[in-house]
């Protein structure tokens, strides 16, 4: 099959479906590529690069389209590029099937197949074509790289000859895909990144990156994101109540507030008010990713950078993959091989459009001059339900000290008893025992004590060599051989001196394997 | 040579040997610690030989040569994937030599007893053989009890050390079995001990000394089968223990004071580090030595996903990338021999300036400290192996765990699932880390036949293959 790529027709995308390594991986699969001229040219892929790897290059969109029976390009397509679809050709691109039903039907009419990448489900084995956690991925960091191109200070903190310099404050709300690598980006740029997230289950994650989950004081059982397919979903009133609280209490501490919030199929829930933006010093920055669904922030307009009367900048660019095209061109059609691979299972350049697999039924829109949309359920969940877990109550300092005192007085109560009835043991055996036998016990009592107190300080790494050095010691027993051997009788001496050898092993062997495996501990 | 002279170097040897446990809690002072022993033992035989009592010190000197002679070899050629083997086999000489000497002192109380009768002088026999004679009657009793305790432990020692053995060198079916009766059989070995003890205690005759003996043999053989595999740390470390209690009651027969001293450091040391296993593997003492896991205490909770393999190149990509890497190894690293490619693997990372880290769990291997020997065999140096409650808290910012050959002791649901069989026992938490690739022969459950469910997480992938073969493919990807 031959796959193409067209140059992308929306104003300033950068982006690109193929890039002259995906195009070598696909050659591999058995296909052959074709790509329009000038397609990688704002992604930094010269059409050379393409020539070098084996891409035919045609010079308009209209030979491409003819050429192509797979078209695989970034943005949903045109009205323009549907009609230039035809029948058995397979289109794979975004396409926002839910907001998209005119185009959609026409293609379907068509008898063209369409993969929106924007429905891959969300499931471990569809991570690798999962094109929205890679773009997230790409926006979250570009939106901490455009956040500090519009901040005035430092992100991490500096003393310096020339003064001292605070830290940036990062406030993102929403740990999804992007939140997590805005998180990541802002924490090792060094500034002190907070989190929030409505989905309590992900506090781990971003603790793992770095930052301080927020926590609210709020009672109400939070919804399992696992539920919704690990997207958050709409929280009570209350609970947004308690949310914005906590924001208004963050504001004016906070320089760069990312919001990610995004609720799937809705518009975006306003979670930064007007009053917070007032509430926030001049030269901060606000980046609002979810500007497409209408923003986080009421104040926000769609692509563009405003400045409020207060000095609060305002960024609302909707295009943040598309402004590192190389990394989200690569990335991109890296998802796009991924998606080809499944689609052509025995590798030999025919594609295999299997109906019944997960992925790909899911990711289907259109087919067979039908339209596919919305798919069935998935038969694997995408993540498992998270077990609840009882809630680790945060000790007061009273409460812990109240803990030790009971510890302690549960410790000296149990210390106290064992001695009380070691040492009534002990007085009712000297009660009947000969003093004869009082003075070997006595050895025998301390020495055990002696024993306990040195053997708790050996170190666990040393418990091998430990147990071959008592085994060496353990055979002193052959004292009791020795000083028998000297006896009239035969059978005591053969048992002495039969026990007197086998002692003598255990010596030499213990001692000797102990010395070769202390040897072997060496320090870097 | 007087008596007091040999007391004085019982007193030096003892604080020698003292020193030399507690030599042990630091790999450098350990180096200094074990020649303390050396000497203590070496001024303990001499004194012994030299002083009274002892005859036929030729005999005696060409005899623990020739015992020499062998340990020797034993301790040099021996491979440390198999000094579990020695140690279990070590245990049982001890334990041999322990029912022996108990025996020897038995005919000499009968023979004392008898020259006595006759009116003879009983110093000529020697100096224990005078010790007895002084004895009053109700002395002579608790020589008696004295005299079974030891021959009771030691033959304990011996059939469970040999059981042992077996099972640790693959001469056993290492599955834990019992003959049908189970622990009934057991208890009624140890109540006919306890029936030859007061029978012997009234008598004083051979008969129920030997049929105690036997019965000792048979409970230490049967309980030791009755234990599995994975137990065998615990089990070593028991024996371990008996071995030196066997020593003190012997010491206690021949009024020595040195053989007490020992026996009660050794019998000491065996029951602090068995004790030690079983808070690792949170399960109490009895039960481990009674055999076997309980079943599962409930419902337990279903594994979802699937276990996803990865070839070399992945997860050598993977190391390459990653700045932190602990590996965890356990049973199955020493069964497939893999610990030098292990370290070779890690001298690679760490030449390239990653932090390369080991984390211990205490009851990995069959041993306590087995992976830390393994791991010094192959020269890894022993600040990088850390113990659990040392790395675990590390784990989240950890880019790479592997984990080698174990299973049980990296399993979640020791902390996730309550009604798993296993639940509360501490884990090493690998999970945490951002990537884990678990080497392993393939998709089968672990000792304790659990799922674990660590294999299907997001983050885990399955590298499948014999540790030591998928290492020798790894290792020449690692740049």
């Amino acid at each position: 099959m031959k796959i193409g790529t067209p140059k992308e027709t929306f104003a300033n995308e950068a982006r690109v479906a193929m890039t002259p390594d995906s195009a070598a991986q696909l050659q591999k699969l058995g296909h052959t590529c074709v790509i329009e001229t000038g397609a990688g040219a704002l992604s930094g892929f010269a059409d050379a690069a393409y020539k070098a790897a084996g891409v035919e290059v045609v010079k308009t969109a209209a030979a491409l389209f003819k050429a192509a029976d797979v078209v695989a390009k970034v943005r949903p397509p045109s009205e323009a590029e549907v009609k230039r679809l035809r029948d058995g050709q397979t289109l794979i691109s975004f396409f926002n099937p839910a907001g998209n039903k005119d185009l959609m039907e026409a293609a379907a009419n068509k008898g063209a197949t369409v993969i929106a990448m924007d429905m891959v489900p969300r499931i471990s084995r569809a991570q690798k074509m999962d094109a929205l956690s890679s773009m997230a991925n790409i926006a979250g960091y570009r939106a901490v790289i455009e956040a500090g191109n519009n901040f005035g200070r430092f992100f991490t903190g500096q003393i310096t000859a020339a003064g001292k310099v605070p830290p940036a404050k990062v406030l993102v709300v929403g740990a999804g895909v992007a939140g997590l690598a805005a998180i990541g980006t802002s924490t090792s740029l060094g500034a002190i990144t907070y989190a929030f997230d409505v989905r309590p289950e992900v506090a781990e994650q971003v603790e793992s990156m770095g930052a301080e989950f927020v926590y609210l004081d709020f009672e109400e059982e939070q919804a399992d994101g696992s539920a919704s397919g690990g997207y958050a979903s709409v929280s009570s009133p209350e609970f947004r109540e308690a949310q914005l609280a906590k924001f208004r209490e963050l504001a004016p501490d906070i320089d760069i507030v990312i919001t990610t919030a995004l609720i799937p199929n809705r518009e975006a829930p306003e979670l930064w008010t007007e009053d917070m933006v007032k509430a926030m010093k001049p030269g901060s920055v606000i980046v609002d990713l979810a500007a497409e669904k209408g923003g986080n922030c009421k104040l926000t307009v769609m692509d563009e950078k405003i400045v409020t009367d207060n000095g609060v900048t305002i960024i609302g660019y909707t295009d943040f993959p598309s402004r590192m095209g190389a990394q989200a061109s690569t990335l991109y059609s890296t998802n796009i091989r991924h998606m080809l691979t499944d689609l052509t299972p025995k590798k030999d350049g025919v594609i295999n459009h299997n109906m019944e697999d997960d992925v790909i039924r899911g990711s289907t829109i259109t087919h067979a001059k039908e339209v596919t949309f919305p798919p069935p359920p998935p038969k694997v969940a995408a993540i498992a339900a998270a077990p609840k877990k009882a809630p680790v109550k945060e000790l007061t300092p009273a409460e812990k000290r109240a803990n030790e005192v009971t510890a302690f007085k549960a410790q000296t109560k149990s210390q106290v008893t064992l001695l009380a009835i070691g040492g009534a043991l002990l007085l009712l055996v000297g009660l009947v025992a000969p003093a004869s036998f009082m003075q070997h016990f006595i050895v025998f009592v301390l020495a055990v004590f002696v024993g306990f107190q040195v053997i708790w300080g050996v170190a666990h790494s040393l418990h091998t060599p430990l147990m071959a050095v008592t085994n060496a010691i353990s055979s002193i027993i052959i004292l009791g051989a020795l000083m028998q051997i000297g006896s009239a009788s035969f059978l005591v001496i053969l048992l002495a001196a039969v026990s007197i050898f086998m002692c003598g092993i255990n010596i030499f062997g213990g001692f000797l394997v102990t010395r070769r495996m202390l040897a072997m501990f060496q320090k870097s | 040579m007087d008596f007091g002279f040999t007391t004085a170097t019982y007193v030096v040897a003892a604080i020698l040997f003292i020193l030399s446990l507690g030599g042990l809690s630091g790999q450098e002072s350990a180096k200094r610690a074990v020649w303390y022993g050396i000497v203590g033992m070496a001024l303990a035989v001499a004194a012994t030989l030299i002083g009274p009592g002892a005859g036929y010190w030729l005999l005696s000197i060409i005899l623990i040569a020739g015992g020499g002679v062998i340990g020797y070899q034993l301790a040099t050629k021996v491979k440390m994937t198999q000094m579990p083997e020695l140690v279990a086999a070590m245990h049982s000489l001890v334990g041999l030599a322990a029912v022996f000497v108990g025996f020897i002192a038995h005919f000499e109380i009968g023979r004392v007893a008898g020259y006595l009768a006759e009116g003879n002088d009983p110093y000529a026999l020697g100096t224990f053989a005078a010790l007895i004679a002084k004895k009053t009657a109700v002395e002579i009793n608790i020589l008696r009890v004295e005299v079974f305790l030891g021959i009771f432990i030691g033959a304990v020692t011996f059939t469970g050390s040999v059981i042992a053995y077996g099972k640790l060198a693959g001469r056993v079916d290492s599955a834990a079995k019992k003959l049908p009766g189970g622990h009934m059989l057991n208890a009624g070995a140890a109540a006919l001990s306890v029936i030859c003890l007061i029978w012997y205690f009234n008598t004083g005759g051979f008969f129920p000394l030997f049929l105690m003996t036997l019965a000792a043999l048979f409970i230490g053989y049967h309980l030791i089968t009755g234990i599995g595999g994975a137990d065998m740390p615990v089990v070593v470390s028991m024996l371990n223990s008996y071995s030196g209690w066997a020593a003190a009651a012997i010491g206690f027969s021949l009024g020595n004071d040195l053989l007490i001293v020992v026996g009660a450091l050794v019998g000491s040391s065996g029951a602090i580090l068995s004790y030690i296993m079983c808070k690792a593997m949170n399960r109490s003492f009895v039960s481990v030595i009674l055999g076997g896991f309980g079943g599962p205490a409930g419902e337990q909770m279903a594994v979802e996903g699937e276990q996803i393999a990865i070839e070399a190149d992945g997860v050598a990509a993977a190391l390459n990338e990653a700045d932190s890497v602990i590996i965890i190894p356990g049973y199955g690293m020493a069964v497939a021999q893999a610990q030098q490619g292990v370290a070779e693997l890690v001298r690679k990372l760490r030449a390239q300036g990653k932090n390369v880290r080991f984390a211990i769990h205490p009851v990995a291997g069959r041993l306590p400290g087995h992976m830390n020997v393994l791991l010094a065999e192959a020269k890894v140096p022993y600040d990088i192996v850390m113990e659990m409650d040392e790395i675990n808290d590390d784990f989240p910012s950890t880019d790479v765990a592997i984990v080698i050959g174990s299973n049980d002791i990296v399993n979640p649901a020791a902390q996730d699932d309550p009604n798993s069989p296993i639940a509360g026992m501490p884990v090493l938490e690998c999970w945490k880390a951002k990537t884990v690739f678990v080497s392993k022969r393939g998709q089968g459950t672990g000792y304790s036949g659990i799922e674990n469910p660590l294999f299907f997480k997001d983050n885990t992938r399955m590298f499948y293959g014999d540790a030591k073969a998928s290492l020798d493919k790894l290792i020449p990807l690692i740049d």
